[in-house]
Parts: C-alpha cells; sequence; structure tokens
C-alpha cells in the first residue's frame, strides 16, 4: 500500500464516527463577518490606506501623472542610487526624468546581479487599506518576485482610487490564485529580539509608496 | 515523531528548573505581556472579532470532516499548476523524501524558512545525516541555531536569549558557518539584524534548494500561503531552483475564499499586527518566476491518530498564532522548553500527547501543565476549547481507554493509581506552589467550574474522592483578568 494510500485510509477510518454532511459548502461555513469594516468615501478609504502605510513605517508620498516622473527622481537622487531595477511592463513615462541607469529585468540576472541594484520601482496589483497592504502579483508592471526583494530600497506606485479596496476579502476577490503574490505591509522587520520592531532584515529596509491620482 | 527531546524530564521537573531561572522568566514576563497587550489591541479594532473566530472554527471544522477529499482535491490542484506531491506518514519517511529530493538536485546544503512541521520532524537533523547542511534563515531561529540551543516559542523561538546573550552567540558562533560577525558588534537590535542579514544573504544568493512549510493550504487552487515577517522567507521561496515544502495535512483549507477569514484573523492574533509584512502565495511553479521544481511533502505523523478522537480532534483547528502561550500563567513562568516538543504552551500541552502518545513520563505529564484557567480558549482564533481537551487527556491518562495509534485501534491502560495520583499532586504542587500561578489557578472561571465540581479530573479524581476540594469562586476570568492584570505585573 502506499503512503497516499495509508493516510487516506487512516483519515477514512479516523472520521467513521462523523455524520457526513452534506450541505453545500457555503451553507456548512456561514461567514457572518464583515466584508469591510466602518463605511469610508472613496477619498476617506485612500487615507485610511495612507494612514496605515504610515503606522507600519513604510514612506508615503502623493503625486499626479504629471508630477510623477519627478517625484521618483527625486526619491532616487536621495537614495544615491547607481541603478534602478525596471519590470519590462513599468509605463515608460514614470521614468522618464529618472537618472540613474535602468537595469531591465531579465531571467538571465542572478540574484548576485540583481544584489548590486540599489533600488526598485513597480506598480501594484491592489491594495488594502485596513490594513495598509499592497499586493504584488507578477504583471507586467510588477516583474519577478525577486525583484522587489534583493534591492534595499522598493518604490511602488499604486494608482488611486482605482487600485484601492478597504478590506482583506476585498482584495483577495481582486487577485488571481493562478498568480504569484507578495502581501507587503511596511518594510521588512523583526521583533524577536526582546521584541523590539527592528525595521529591515533581509527584504527592501526602505519602502516608499507614492498614491498616484 | 522524532521531535521527542530524548533525556528530555517530565514538565514538571523540567519547569521547575525554569522557573529558578531569573533571566529566563524576566524575558518571558517581558515578552509575554507586551504581545498580550498589543494583540487586544489589534483584536478590538475589527468589531467583527467573534464573527471571524466563528467563522475559522467552522472551517476547520468541515475541512477535517471531510478531510480526505481536500487532500485529494489539493494533490490534483497543487499537480495540475506544476508541484509534484509526496505522502509521508510519519517523520522518518518526510526525512527520507527531503533528503532524497535534495540529493536528487546535486546539492548539499538548502536554505529553510521557519517551519513548525520541519522541527516536529527533526529534518534537519536527518539531513545533517545525509551529509547536507541546513541553514535556518529566521533571525529567531538563526540564533537558535547558532546558539545549538532549542526554541522556546512557536512565534519568537528566541524569547528566552537577551541581547546581550544574542550578541555573544553571533560573535563566537556566526564565522564557523559563513561570513562572521564584524569585531566590534554591539547589542543593538538593529546592529544584531544587521548582522544577520549580512551572514545570510550570501546564503540566500547562492542556495539552490529552498525549504518552507506553509500556514495555509488552498484544495480548491492549490495555492499554498506562507505568512512572515522578515523576507527571509521571500528569499527561499523565490530565489532557489528547487523548492520543497513539508505541510501538516490539517493546513489545508477547502477555497481562496477561506484566506480572508484566516489572514485577518493570524496576524492579528500572533504578532498583533493588522497584517504582518510579508506573505507569500504560489500555486504549483510560474514560468520565469521563482522555483522551477516545487515538491510538497504532506505530512501525517500523529495528525490521523489525534483526527481519531472525538475531543482531541479540534486541535487539528491550530493556525499556530501562539495567543494561547502568551496568556498562560503556567507557560510564562515554566518558559517553553519545559514542555519538551516544539509546540510549546497551552497547544502543546494538547497537541504532544496526541501526536505522540501519552507513553512517555514527559507526555504523559503535559495535560497537567495548565490551571485549566481558560485564558487560552479565549484568545484561541479558531475556538480550540483547550481546558476540556486536558481534561479528556488527563482521563485517559489515569483511566485509559481505547485510541488510535499509527493508525491501529489500541486500549491504552491506565496508569497505576499511585503512579497518576504522584503525577498529578507533582503538577499541582508545582503549580499550586508558584504564587502568580495560583493566583490565576484559584479563580478559575465558572466555565471550568463546571468541568471539576467536585472532584479533580482525571488522574486526582482518586485523590479528591475522599478530600473536599475547596469550592470556585465565581468571578469569571476575564473579569478578574482585568481587574488584577493578570496577576502583578503591569501591562504595557
Ligand atoms: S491553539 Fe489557538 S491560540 Fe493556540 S496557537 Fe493554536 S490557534 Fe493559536
Amino acid at each position: 500500500m502506499s503512503s497516499r494510500e495509508r493516510i487516506l485510509g487512516r483519515v477514512r477510518r479516523a472520521l467513521a464516527d462523523v455524520t457526513p454532511d452534506d450541505r453545500p459548502y457555503a451553507e456548512a461555513v456561514p461567514r457572518e463577518y464583515l466584508r469591510e469594516h466602518g463605511e469610508r468615501s472613496v477619498a476617506q478609504t485612500v487615507e485610511l490606506l495612507a494612514e496605515n502605510l504610515a503606522d507600519y513605517r513604510a514612506v508615503v508620498h502623493r503625486a499626479d501623472a504629471a508630477e510623477l516622473p519627478l517625484l521618483i527622481t527625486r526619491l532616487l537622487a536621495e537614495r544615491g542610487s547607481r541603478e534602478v531595477l525596471v519590470p519590462a511592463g513599468l509605463p515608460p513615462q514614470w521614468l522618464a526624468a529618472a537618472g540613474p541607469v535602468r537595469v531591465h529585468d531579465r531571467a538571465a540576472d542572478t540574484a548576485q546581479r540583481l544584489d548590486r541594484v540599489g533600488s526598485v520601482v513597480t506598480g501594484c496589483a491592489v491594495a488594502i487599506a485596513e490594513t495598509g497592504t499592497i499586493v504584488l502579483d507578477g504583471s507586467p508592471d510588477q516583474g519577478r518576485r525577486r525583484i522587489s526583494l534583493v534591492p534595499d530600497h522598493h518604490i511602488c506606485v499604486v494608482r488611486v482610487p482605482d487600485q484601492v479596496v478597504s478590506s482583506v476579502p476585498q482584495a483577495l476577490e481582486r487577485l488571481d490564485p493562478a498568480r504569484p503574490s507578495t502581501w507587503i505591509s511596511g518594510p521588512s522587520a523583526t521583533s524577536d529580539i526582546e521584541l523590539d520592531r527592528v525595521e529591515g532584515v533581509h527584504g527592501p529596509r526602505t519602502l516608499e509608496v507614492i498614491l498616484l491620482g | 515523531m522524532t521531535g521527542t527531546y530524548l533525556g528530555m524530564p517530565a514538565f514538571p521537573r523540567a519547569a521547575h528548573d525554569a522557573v529558578r531561572n531569573p533571566v529566563l522568566r524576566g524575558n518571558l514576563r517581558h515578552a509575554t505581556h507586551t504581545i498580550r497587550a498589543k494583540r487586544a489591541r489589534a483584536v478590538g479594532e475589527l468589531s467583527d472579532w467573534a464573527a471571524l473566530r466563528e467563522a475559522g472554527r467552522r472551517i476547520k471544522d468541515h475541512t477535517l470532516r471531510h478531510l480526505d477529499r481536500y487532500l485529494e482535491q489539493l494533490e490534483e490542484s497543487v499537480t495540475a499548476a506544476g508541484g509534484t506531491v509526496h505522502w509521508a506518514v510519519d517523520a522518518d519517511e518526510a526525512n527520507r523524501i527531503v533528503a532524497r529530493l535534495v540529493r536528487e538536485t546535486g546539492e548539499s546544503e538548502v536554505v529553510k524558512v521557519k517551519s513548525m512541521a520541519t522541527q516536529e520532524i527533526g529534518l534537519n537533523e536527518a539531513l545533517a545525516a545525509e551529509g547536507i547542511r541546513a541553514y535556518e534563515t529566521d533571525l529567531a531561529e538563526l540564533i537558535v541555531q547558532l546558539g545549538e540551543d532549542r526554541p522556546s516559542h512557536i512565534l519568537v523561538p528566541a524569547i528566552h536569549r537577551n541581547r546581550g546573550e544574542i550578541r555573544d552567540i553571533f560573535r563566537s558562533e556566526m564565522g564557523a558557518w559563513g561570513r562572521p560577525a564584524p569585531e566590534d558588534l554591539t547589542d543593538r537590535p538593529a546592529d544584531l539584524a544587521e548582522a544577520a542579514r549580512l551572514h545570510l544573504r550570501e546564503k540566500f544568493l547562492r542556495a539552490k534548494v529552498g525549504i518552507s512549510g506553509a500556514n495555509f493550504m488552498v484544495a480548491e487552487t492549490g495555492t499554498l500561503v506562507v505568512v512572515e515577517s522578515e523576507g527571509n522567507g521571500r528569499m527561499c521561496l523565490t530565489l532557489p531552483e528547487t523548492l520543497i515544502s513539508v505541510v501538516g495535512i490539517e493546513k489545508v483549507v477547502p477555497t481562496w475564499r477561506d484566506l480572508e477569514v484566516f489572514l485577518q484573523t493570524l496576524p492579528r492574533s500572533s504578532t498583533a499586527e493588522r497584517m504582518n509584512p510579508y506573505t507569500s502565495m504560489w500555486t504549483g511553479t510560474t514560468d520565469g518566476d521563482g522555483p522551477r521544481a516545487f515538491h510538497l511533502v504532506l505530512l501525517d505523523n500523529g495528525r490521523t491518530d489525534t483526527l481519531a478522537d472525538r475531543v482531541g480532534r479540534q486541535a487539528l483547528r491550530c493556525i499556530r498564532c501562539s495567543a494561547c502561550l502568551n496568556v498562560c500563567p503556567v507557560y510564562e513562568r515554566a518558559g517553553g522548553h519545559a514542555y519538551g516538543s516544539v509546540y510549546p504552551g497551552p497547544i502543546g500541552a494538547i497537541l504532544s500527547p496526541q501526536l505522540r502518545g501519552t507513553a512517555s513520563e514527559i507526555d504523559a505529564s503535559l495535560p497537567y501543565a495548565s490551571s485549566l484557567c481558560g485564558a487560552c480558549y479565549e484568545v484561541c482564533p479558531v475556538a480550540i476549547d483547550i481546558p476540556e481537551v486536558l481534561v479528556h487527556l488527563r482521563e485517559r491518562v489515569v483511566q485509559g481507554g481505547p485510541a488510535v495509534r499509527q493508525g491501529n485501534k489500541v486500549v491504552l491502560r491506565p496508569a497505576r493509581g499511585h503512579a497518576a495520583e504522584r503525577a498529578a499532586m507533582r503538577a499541582a504542587r508545582w503549580a499550586f506552589s508558584r504564587p502568580g500561578a495560583l493566583r490565576a489557578g484559584q479563580r478559575l472561571a465558572s466555565r471550568t467550574r463546571r468541568l471539576h465540581p467536585r472532584t479533580l479530573p482525571g488522574p486526582g479524581r482518586a485523590w479528591s474522592d475522599t478530600r473536599d476540594l475547596p469550592a470556585v469562586p465565581a468571578e469569571p476570568f476575564r473579569d478578574w483578568w482585568q481587574r488584577t492584570r493578570g496577576g502583578k505585573d503591569g501591562v504595557r
């Protein structure tokens, strides 16, 4: 007997005393929790996103389409990065004014190569106001998961209000489970040493979020 | 289960040593009180917490009741998405599978993200025996690994170490494992984190094989979810060419939508955050992004035996948030090591004896590592009635009875009367001779009064049959807790 058969057999024997429940799943699990917490206007939802991002120590900026290239240029200059990683589908105008050398996200680049790049600019799939979370799903304006991980400085552009939802349930509705996703709430952190929160262990130690709209 | 620490003293003895260690006790008190107060705030933000908790309980119960079906569905989805599924009846089989998969890549080192399941099966030691070096990459796990130590908390495994000790461990041990710590390393947490970042980065960048667990697996889609803070999880999940995830069979949930419950309750219950810094989700393999090969090892190792127990099976709902540890007056004073297992605290007291059986002295004594105060049940985000399971397991230790071990029905022999009394009284004497634990124990919540109105449960029964128990005060635990702030120390 294979281990698979053995385990499934054990499960079935273990459940022999349980009366079967053939109700549809939706009935078996009532969901009386809220789809979102509180009522907010669109502007208030964006405001809450900004607050919660900042609360977890992301640096929040706002810009309209005309201001965006200059803002990105300024942030990269302040950081002093010589190179910036660029996902293939990033709108070219976002970096139209940027000084650093663009390094395009290519499968052939090794992790060691990415480690020498100072900054990365990406879009996002959705942002969650209640938790201050941005979600990346590997779409062309976000690139492979590693490019927003290895560089120490991540600039993420969120289109507001279109990409902003209030809650976790609403975010999951928008995401495609087939795509790998990364949920980011503030910069990398640890509380492993006497529970002191320290920003930045392995992920980008600086996370800047630009609310574009 | 090979995760048993051999030669581990039974709980009361180990706890006795631990409570006499003032550094350990101070660290633990600071830690548990800090998290406890923060968690209450994070949970308080959600007005529908009770409904989320109930939904979480129902999702898990429904899944367990149809576990065979959901495991088969999961296997199908993961396979369709490009992954390979392996089944492991016990720790040895899981370790053999992982070692073989690593050998097939031709590599002799792997990077690991913290996973209770791989600790439970003793994977690192098994790999070492095959000449494969496993690097732990969580800061806390790194501290534990470098210090040749054992984790003492699910979430903060190095909770028993303070910053000075950590600096000393880094300075003396890092060099033997890779990039040494700087000579002038201070004990500032930020500097210690920086030293860990540099030490581990070279390992991440060259790693060809990553090993992880998972917090959730979605049957419908084949998606796995890892919840973390530091980014080492992301490194292990995305940089290597081969990813091997070892996951207990109880981690499956039916649908994608179910994540909306647990991604709200888990971070708030565990790290007391609205959301943890990083959550990674992946479904099989993705062309050009992340590992090219993905292996999922589904682990039984006592879980189906636990499932066979009508009362005890609810322990399989656990999402390992560690909230029950942080509110437990016994854990706060005894520390994680006294539980003799990778699962410490209240959840360990009900999980380890079920996964491993109650044949050993430590496992037979674990159901007594509690004052039945009920705080663990109140905070549990999937409403596991830990006191109920404890009482049930005590009865099983003392009275014996039917159980399932390694898939076979067995009848456990009762522990002999005097042995039972000794075990119970040793535990009771221990708990009730600590002023703090006593305070918690004396003020039993009304719901636990119901469980033992006149007699001590389990092995205590024979003893209390001939003795009167003091009446249990009626003040509910929570009222007392709020009024007295958990005994003595101010909660910040
Ligand atoms: S038993 Fe409940 S409170 Fe304890 S770790 Fe598991 S889920 Fe969390």
